[in-house]
């Protein structure tokens, strides 16, 4: 058994290197405003927090929906420390500079970012992991939405800058290797963030095939066993859940970079759904399904199903339907045959270095 | 006092009191060290309430619970309960203080359990089922066993947990999910699992519940076997007579929340007042 998981991971680690390597080749061959870059840095970013929530929803059986709440405080934190001093005053325009005049290296910004959701995520864990399931997916969904609203209170204005956007923080562009005329001689914008949530990915990986990820999956499967079987429910879902919280961070402060602007109103329970819907089609408790799905669905919304909301003409024929917002229509009809006939997803519960490369039905060995 | 150092569970005047139900009532009972103790009555008589007082699953609502003479649980009627108290022994234990333990404390303590209703961690395999009764005694934080930096103690468990499952039989389906396991032999991984977290006393519902008589037979001594390998004291619910006449060094008999009998399987057998209360209950 011991061996068979080997050979998976061997391959696992195969696979993960070829797709670096791509990436990184790609992105010194195909021009740089290809839309491939904008699906991969997106995918990657979405990658992480669907891979968070995964271990939540899928491994502890905690459904929470404030991922969006989580990745807003990452995204701020890395936002606000990271502004250069020279350019605070243009940004923060209406609250004479702000009040913070220091920035932080990108990483430090991005771990306090993921700190700050953490700690946040421990004091609304206090009163609300008591709750199960639908009412605990209520409560935090309701902390996301105040979050929101407090990042946009003008009275935090000189931190948050109140309802306008943060920006001209360094964005994943700034990755680029330049030479001293400013032209790119290395690019290394997509591979930064693939390395970045491919390391965020492990972490939970390992955190999974832990001791304690097999004492989250006992709780996923049963309360009442798990506590006879000595596992301290309260402190193990707290654990899960401020984890889960971190990288949900983590991946907001990526988005930030991505989106080079940031502004609390963006981070709305419309961005939780699209992840939950990340998660359940790739398969609520697989992590390599829920990486996939982030990649596919990032792709779908801003790329290969883009046609679908624009005139488009076959000859001299114009196919009806097709106007702006019809690729929303598609995309629901998509989630309900997922939900109606796919239910398990991409990859249902298992992984990819669990997947039996031999041909041959086998029984589930280690990590799920 | 050598009493106490010989007493591995002593239950004291427990009732326990559902709204106006009483469920147990003034129920007082002790289990030796090395004994096997059984637990028995007809349906409905309050032996798996029992369990789950001892187990932190339920807190009794008047009544103290000893386990290695410190006391685990302990508590009086409170607020509502004062009114609507119908055991006995109200105010024996009113100028203490309540102890209430989580069952994850209880089991850390060292008493473990398996459930009437098989309860196995469905998604995940024999070996895992066994493992994850490994976690309690754990000495990594969530930063060592992430970054592996345990990987002696994860080593020592996993030869434990597969120790385990050969004492029990099951090494060859360690690998199998655990609740595609025939009947019998969840069971067992249950005990398995149950002795995965170094228990001094364990706490056995029914567990030839739905086995044949051949399987019985093979349950009983399996029982006497891990209870002398593993230098455990045994209490158990059981139904089966043929089990518990076997194998037990004492019963305790259950009816309607009380005690009514209490003796060696031969003085039970003889118990009119127990052969009143089977037979009652099966004529009607």
């Amino acid at each position: 058994m011991k061996k068979k998981n080997n050979i998976g991971s061997y391959i696992t680690l195969g696979v993960v290197i070829l797709i670096y390597a791509a990436v990184f080749i790609a992105e010194q061959t195909i021009p740089s405003t290809s839309m491939l870059f904008t699906v991969l840095k997106k995918g990657a970013t979405y990658a992480l927090v669907a891979v968070s929530m995964n271990l939540l929803n899928g491994f502890t059986g905690i459904f929470s929906l404030g991922q969006a709440g989580f990745m807003l405080i990452g995204a701020y934190i890395y936002g606000i420390f990271t502004i250069p001093v020279s350019m605070r005053g243009q940004v923060y325009q209406y609250f004479d500079g702000g009040l913070v005049q220091f920035t932080l290296p990108i990483i430090i910004a991005m771990i306090l970012g993921g700190l700050a959701a953490a700690f946040f995520a421990f004091l609304i864990g206090l009163p609300v992991l008591r709750l199960k399931s639908d009412y605990l997916a209520i409560a935090t969904l309701g902390f996301a939405e105040i979050v929101r609203a407090i990042f946009q209170w003008n009275g935090l204005g000189p931190v948050t800058n109140g309802s306008n956007m943060l920006r001209s923080f360094p964005n994943f562009n700034d990755f680029n290797i330049t030479d001293a005329q400013g032209n790119v001689t290395v690019y290394l914008s997509t591979l930064i963030p693939f390395i970045m949530s491919g390391i965020c990915i492990l972490i939970i990986v390992l955190l999974i095939n832990s001791s304690y990820g097999r004492a989250f999956k006992a709780i996923r499967d049963d309360e009442v066993a798990a506590e006879a079987m000595g596992i301290n429910l309260a402190h193990h879902k707290r654990l899960a859940f401020c984890i889960s919280s971190f990288f949900a961070g983590v991946s907001g402060a990526m988005l930030a970079m991505y989106q080079t602007t940031v502004q609390a109103k963006s981070f709305t329970s419309a961005m939780t759904y699209e992840i939950l819907l990340i998660v359940v089609i790739g398969g609520i408790g697989s992590v390599t399904g829920s990486v996939l799905s982030s990649f596919l669905f990032v792709a779908c919304s801003e790329w290969w199903l883009r046609f679908l909301d624009e005139q488009q003409m076959i000859g001299d024929f114009q196919v009806p339907l097709l106007r702006n917002g019809f690729r929303l229509v598609v995309f629901s009809v998509i989630i309900m045959i997922v939900v109606l006939f796919f239910r398990r997803g991409i990859m249902g519960d298992r992984e990819l270095w669990n997947l039996n490369f031999t041909g041959r039905r086998k029984n589930k060995g280690d990590g799920k | 006092m050598s009493n106490i150092n010989d007493s591995v569970l002593r239950m004291e005047h427990i009732t326990m009191q559902f709204g106006g139900v009483v469920a147990i009532n003034d129920l007082s009972l002790e289990v030796r060290r090395g004994e096997i103790v059984a637990l028995i009555g007809p349906n409905g008589a309050g032996k798996t309430t029992a369990f789950n007082c001892i187990t932190g699953v339920y807190e009794p609502t008047n009544g103290v619970v000893y386990f290695q003479g410190k006391p685990i649980a302990l508590n009086h009627p409170q607020g509502k309960m004062i009114r609507q108290y119908a055991g006995s022994e109200a105010d024996r234990y009113k100028m203490l203080k309540p102890i209430v333990h989580t069952p994850d404390r209880i089991t850390h303590m060292g008493i473990a359990r398996t459930f009437q209703n098989i309860r196995l961690f469905s998604s995940q395999t024999a070996f895992e089922n066994v493992l994850i009764g490994t976690h309690l005694r754990r000495t990594s934080n969530v930063f060592t066993a992430t970054f592996r930096l345990n990987a002696r103690e994860e080593k020592r468990n996993r030869e434990k947990a597969e120790e385990l499952l050969e004492i029990v039989g099951l090494k060859d389906e360690m690998n199998e999910k655990a609740t595609s396991l025939p009947y019998g032999k969840q069971r067992r991984l249950e005990i398995a699992r149950a002795l995965a977290t170094d228990p001094s006393l364990l706490l056995l519902d029914e567990p030839a519940a739905g086995m044949n008589p051949q399987e019985t037979d093979e349950l009983g001594s399996f029982i006497v076997d891990i209870k002398n390998r593993f230098k455990l004291t045994v209490f158990m619910i059981e139904h089966h007579m043929n089990l518990v006449m076997d194998i037990s060094d004492r019963i305790y008999v259950l009816d309607f929340g009380k005690q009514i009998a209490e003796g060696t399987p031969e003085e039970i057998q003889k118990n009119p007042v127990v052969i009143a209360a089977y037979l009652g209950v099966d004529e009607e």
